[in-house]
This record gives structure tokens, C-alpha cells and sequence, in this order.
């Protein structure tokens, strides 16, 4: 077996790394689209759809990833419906993370000050008028920072999806560590690979979040 | 005709009942300071003549128009009785002439050029023609609150609504802005204030309406009001403000 040397394994870490990426970038626009649906009904004025984004987000959030994770996979399987580990990973990894945009995006749009609705109202504008020209424009540019922040979480969360099968770097990996008996030298170079991909996405929040600080 | 009628308003927070029952009739042109102390309830009467406060019981009108709380009726109100606030509530991501083109464009569907020309015209009268292009960050506290007179002036307001628009502001930078209300007043523009500034409502203003735990407990021309009180909260009221 010892046969598989170091570049072999890092060659196959690097062609599952594509499956990581690729399932994050499924996640983080997935998710980006079903939060600002869910952002929209939580912020908006009725009543019921505000509760049952709410309860959404709770059930999303108070629960793991992992539960998640079996739920979309085992479960679906169980009701009939056979999917496939990307398709299972990429479904739940899109609720999860549209459960937490949609509150770090309604955040951003209550930390606007009152005074910016009642100046607006006062002009004469409607609500739908007030958010597209006043609200969201300034919530937009408070919330870039936090939202390439959390990208970071869903790239580390998509390590999970090699439980359910799905073959990205983790799951690579552990098939590559129990071939070579090397799981130092593996998971290290897997522990490099997901700080090679979050570390500029942590870095490039933080830069954002001092540029947009600074005026316009 | 009154310009401005508020018949039996009240108006509770929960329990708190802060407007119990206000009567004022004001015609056009008039020059209102509401006075008395914090909790009194006249910013309270003035947020919600432009329905920025829901009441509870009562009518007003303005310009014979009743005040109903749905969207389109208050859209219609807004339009005529422009607000400007203590803190300016300026719109910090648009310069100080898109802050006063935004609502022409939005609410009146006023053409862009239109707007402009209408924006550089408010802006030359309130002394700042030269600001259109700063950002409101980039002005002092008295710049931001002209920028807003001029935003609400825009929409050609029939009477405006000043909600202690010099107590956010470094005393030095106070007088700037009284001038400009002191112009718009010998304009002929209905004003109703809340103010601290006592030397300036005795001199502007047409009446002086002084409130007292939720209701009007004196008004008059303010010559009268100030050296001949009639009631001991008014009384005390002035002596402690001078």
C-alpha cells in the first residue's frame, strides 16, 4: 500500500478541494438568494410571515449541521426519494446557511437608525420606497463585512458532508489516511487546504469592514 | 379657515396617557413655539400632526384634510407639512443635493433635472449653493440642519414642522439655523416649533403655546405670555428659563 507517496495524496486532496469549493460556492449563493427571500418576509410588514421566517431560522440554528445533514439524506431517502450525497449536502448546506444570512442580514437592517425612517416617512415615502432608497443601501454596506465573515463557517461546514458520503477534501482525506497510514500527513495537508481557502476570505472581511468604514 | 385643525387629540404610550385632549386651530401663516417642559408632551403633538405618532382619540386636519393612518393618506399629508428634527436625519449616503432630490424624484415623480434645479435653489437659500456635492459627514452640525430645512423645503411645503432643531448643535453654530427659520417666518411660511430657545420664540413667533403634563395650559401672542403670565407653572416655567 505504501505505494501512494506525497504527491499522490496531495494531488488527490487537491482534486477533492474542487468538490469543497464547489459546494461552498453552491452554498454561499444558494443560501445568499433563499436569505434575502426570507429577509424580505422577516422585515416585511406581515405578521405571520415574520413568524414563520423566525421559526425558521430558530430550527436551523438551534439544531447541528450534522442532524441536517443525515435529515436531508437519510430522511428524504426514507420518504422514497433517492438523492444523491450532493444533492442531500447541497440542499441542507443552502437552508443552513440561509438561516444565519437571513439574521446577520436583519441585523444590519434594524441597526439603522430610527431617525432615518421618520426623516424618510416625513418626505412622504412608502415603505417599499424607504427601504429601497434609504434602508437597504445602508444596511448593504454594513453587512459585506459580516457576510464574507460567515462564508468562512460555510466553507468549514461543508466538512461535515463527508459523513453522508459526498467526496470533498475532509472525506478524501479520511479514504486517503486509512490507505497510507499517514493520517498525520493527511489531515495536515487537509488542515492547510481549509486554512488556504478561509484564511483570504477572513482576511478580505477584515479589509472590507475598514474600507467601508472609512466614508462612501 | 384654520390651516391646521387639532380637536380633542389624545394620545397614550400603553398606559401613559401624554396628550390628554389638545384643541389649536392654526391659520396660515402662523408662526407657532411650542414650549414647557421635557415631558410635556410637544414633540409628542407635533410628530403626530404629520402622523408620525398614531392617535388615540380626536381629529386633525390639515388644509381640510382629515388625518387617516393608511399609507397613501399620509403620503398625501407629508407632502404638505414637511418635519425637520433634532438630530437632521440627514441620508448619509447621498450628498447633500441628492439628499434634497431624493424625495422630489421618489414621491412627487419630479424629473431628475427638475430636481436638481429645485435642490440648487434650496441649497442657495439656505446659504449653502456651494455644498451640493459634500456628504453630510463632510458638514458641520449647522450645515446638516439647513441641508435639511432646504430637503424639506424642496417638497414646497404649506406649513413645517420643527422639532428642537438647535438643541443637537454647538452654541456657536445655533445662529445659522435660527436665521434661516427667522427668514422662512417673515416668508409667510406656517411654522410650529418646539424650542428651548426662548429668545427667539418671543421674537419670531406669532403665538406661544405653553404645555403642561399633556395639555395646553396657556397661549397667547408672546409679548403677553412672557410679562404677563397668568397661571404659577407658566410663571415658573419662565423664570426658569432665564
Amino acid at each position: 500500500m505504501s505505494q501512494i507517496g506525497f504527491w499522490d495524496i496531495l494531488t488527490n486532496l487537491i482534486f477533492a478541494t474542487g468538490w469543497t469549493v464547489l459546494l461552498s460556492i453552491i452554498s454561499f449563493i444558494g443560501g445568499g438568494i433563499l436569505g434575502l427571500i426570507l429577509l424580505f418576509a422577516r422585515i416585511g410588514k406581515r405578521k405571520w410571515l415574520q413568524h414563520v421566517v423566525k421559526v425558521y431560522t430558530e430550527v436551523f440554528q438551534g439544531t447541528p449541521l450534522l442532524m441536517q445533514l443525515f435529515l436531508a439524506f437519510f430522511g428524504l431517502g426514507l420518504m422514497g426519494i433517492n438523492v444523491s450525497p450532493f444533492l442531500a449536502a447541497s440542499v441542507a448546506l443552502i437552508l443552513w446557511t440561509a438561516a444565519f444570512l437571513v439574521e446577520i442580514w436583519r441585523g444590519c437592517v434594524t441597526a439603522i437608525p430610527k431617525g432615518q425612517w421618520e426623516a424618510s416617512a416625513s418626505l412622504g415615502m412608502t415603505y417599499v420606497e424607504q427601504m429601497r432608497h434609504i434602508i437597504l443601501p445602508q444596511a448593504l454596506k454594513l453587512s459585506v463585512p459580516p457576510t464574507v465573515g460567515f462564508s468562512v463557517q460555510v466553507v468549514k461546514g461543508t466538512a461535515l458532508t463527508s459523513i453522508i458520503g459526498f467526496v470533498e477534501v475532509t472525506k478524501a482525506g479520511t479514504v486517503l489516511a486509512n490507505a497510507t497510514f499517514q493520517p498525520f500527513t493527511v489531515y495536515g495537508l487537509v488542515a492547510l487546504i481549509y486554512f488556504a481557502l478561509c484564511y483570504p476570505l477572513s482576511l478580505s472581511a477584515r479589509k472590507l469592514e475598514r474600507k467601508l468604514n472609512a466614508a462612501h | 379657515m384654520p390651516l391646521i385643525d387639532i380637536d380633542a387629540l389624545h394620545k397614550s404610550y400603553g398606559e401613559t396617557e401624554v396628550l390628554k385632549g389638545i384643541d389649536l386651530h392654526i391659520k396660515k401663516g402662523e408662526v407657532i413655539a411650542l414650549i414647557g417642559k421635557s415631558g410635556s408632551g410637544k414633540s409628542t403633538l407635533l410628530r403626530c400632526i404629520n402622523g408620525l405618532e398614531q392617535i388615540n382619540g380626536g381629529a386633525i386636519s390639515v388644509d381640510g384634510q382629515q388625518l387617516i393612518n393608511d399609507e397613501m393618506h399620509l403620503r398625501n399629508l407629508r407632502q404638505k407639512v414637511g418635519m425637520i428634527f433634532q438630530q437632521f436625519n440627514l441620508f448619509p449616503h447621498k450628498t447633500a443635493g441628492e439628499n434634497v432630490m431624493l424625495a422630489q424624484q421618489v414621491v412627487k415623480k419630479t424629473s431628475k433635472s427638475d430636481a436638481e434645479a429645485m435642490a440648487r435653489k434650496m441649497l442657495d437659500r439656505v446659504g449653502l449653493g456651494d455644498k451640493f456635492d459634500n456628504y453630510p459627514d463632510q458638514l458641520s452640525g449647522g450645515q446638516q440642519q439647513r441641508v435639511a430645512i432646504a430637503r424639506a423645503l424642496a417638497m414646497e411645503p404649506i406649513a413645517l414642522l420643527c422639532d428642537e432643531v438647535t438643541s443637537a448643535l454647538d452654541p456657536e453654530l445655533v445662529g445659522e439655523v435660527l436665521e434661516v427659520v427667522r427668514e422662512l417666518a417673515s416668508e409667510g411660511m406656517t411654522l410650529i416649533m418646539v424650542t428651548h430657545e426662548m429668545a427667539f420664540a418671543r421674537d419670531v413667533c406669532s403665538r406661544l403655546v405653553f404645555m403642561h403634563q399633556g395639555r395646553i395650559h396657556e397661549m397667547g401672542a408672546p409679548e403677553e405670555v412672557f410679562t404677563n403670565p397668568q397661571t404659577p407653572e407658566l410663571r415658573s416655567f419662565i423664570g426658569m428659563s432665564h
